[in-house]
């Protein structure tokens, strides 16, 4: 039931992801930051059961300081992608993570990346991307809103015309959003 | 007095010191020469090849020079046997990261993964330390090209420029007098044809018995080559170090002779 969605400028990403934490009929929070800082330069985000996606943001975060500490450099968005999606393949024929997420990145070599996965462990590099049953709503408005290179401003209309999309058409109301 | 703290790897002598270890090292400076130069455009890497009978069938395949992955090469020193074991780690080491990051394993990486293999025999186990020395050679993208050098004890550490095996001394002062670090590729083949033909006990060098390779990057392609130098082309280079070599002797000779 998480909203979850994030783009690509020019230069930079955004990430999105609703505040309310919720069970059932019953809302406990406007205010639950779901977005995760993996380092100075990522962030992930994860939809779906709040407990595997609580416990595996924090697991790949802690995996990722390891490696900066072990190898001096810390891995750049491509390897922390194919990282992360490893992980969520190992586990999907044991105990699968039901976690879909947005790994937003950014590199001195190779600039910004935007990576979506979801809980089977299919990954791909995208422009822009979303999760939940938002998606159904976010993605129109990407499809036809969204082009290359935009610059701060444009993306976050085009970020408010998403946002508002739910607030109109979602059942669940999600008044709150982070960035 | 050694003796008695020599016997096991997991012992450590009233000094402080890890006899087995260092006899593992000793047991380096017998093999072939090895060496390795940075460039400022690349990598060369240069060993001698023992021949010990004529009956020896030609090798189709190198004996000292191999490939790690395709940003990694290294050359050896030492017991072949103990370094086929030690180069297919590498390669393991080498994919193991491929599969799971989907990019290329950082140089040092490599090099660490291997040593830390080494440095368990050094510690437990009771099973002898490896008795192989390795020079590293790679390009990666984040610290461009680099050489590091390793020893049985696990330890490792990069370098500009080094030699390893026999007669490494001669070859490391030959070293603080021709290499430059400003060279290029071409101007250090010479530099380690050079020294080779000083470290190898032989008087008739022959490139049957030399193994020359460089290590570049095509800025195009953005993919690593790394080029086995012909027996033609490591004959020529013998050829041009050995005529300068007797023009400075004739130089020397002539200039004690005004004397």
């Amino acid at each position: 039931m998480d909203s979850v969605f994030g783009l690509v400028g020019d230069g930079f990403a955004i990430i999105a992801a609703d505040a309310s934490a919720a069970r059932s009929i019953l809302v406990f929070k406007h205010d639950e930051d779901k977005i995760m800082e993996l380092d100075s330069h990522k962030l992930l985000v994860s939809a779906g059961t709040p407990a595997d996606c609580a416990t595996f943001n924090e697991y790949i975060q802690r995996n990722l300081k390891l490696y900066e500490l072990n190898n001096d450099v810390s891995l750049g968005t491509h390897g922390a992608a194919h990282f992360i999606r490893g992980e969520l393949a190992t586990a999907l024929r044991k105990g699968p993570y039901q976690a879909n997420l947005l790994l937003a990145g950014h590199d001195a070599q190779t600039g910004v990346a935007l990576y979506q996965m979801d809980y089977m462990a299919a990954l791909s590099k995208v422009n822009f991307g979303a999760h939940g049953y938002a998606a159904a709503f976010i993605l129109s408005v990407f499809d036809r809103d969204w082009v290359k290179g935009m610059n701060v401003e444009q993306s976050l209309d085009v970020v408010r015309k998403c946002i508002h999309e739910l607030k109109t058409r979602f059942l669940i109301s999600q008044p709150v959003f982070i960035l | 007095m050694a003796r008695r703290y020599d016997q096991s790897t997991t012992t450590f002598s009233p000094e402080g010191r890890l006899h087995q270890v260092e006899y593992a090292i000793e047991a380096i400076n017998n093999a072939g020469t090895c060496v390795g130069l940075l460039c400022t455009d690349g990598i060369v890497l240069t060993a001698e090849r023992r021949v010990v009978s004529k009956l020896l069938a030609p090798s189709k395949t190198s004996e000292k020079t191999y490939t790690i992955d395709d940003h990694v090469v290294a050359l050896v020193a030492g017991l072949t046997a103990d370094a086929n074991i030690l180069i297919n780690q590498s390669r393991l080491g080498s994919q193991r990261h491929m599969y799971k990051y989907q990019e290329p394993m950082p140089v040092e990486q490599v090099v660490k993964s291997v040593c830390n293999y080494k440095q368990a025999y050094t510690q437990y186990g009771g099973l002898r330390p490896f008795g192989t020395a390795f020079l590293f050679a790679g390009w990666d993208a984040v610290h461009g090209f680099q050489l590091y050098q390793t020893d049985p004890s696990g330890n490792y550490s990069g370098w500009k420029a080094t030699v390893i095996g026999q007669n490494n001394q001669a070859g490391k002062s030959i070293l603080k007098t021709d290499y430059k670090t400003e060279n290029k590729v071409e101007d250090n083949l010479k530099v380690a044809v050079k020294i080779l033909l000083k470290t190898m006990d032989s008087s008739t060098p022959s490139p049957e018995r030399i193994e020359l390779s460089t290590i570049r990057r095509n800025e195009d392609t953005q993919q690593i080559e790394h080029y086995t130098l012909s027996d033609a082309e490591v004959g020529a280079l013998i050829e041009d170090i050995q005529a300068e070599i007797e023009k400075e002797q004739k130089k020397e000779q002539a200039s004690t002779g005004d004397i």
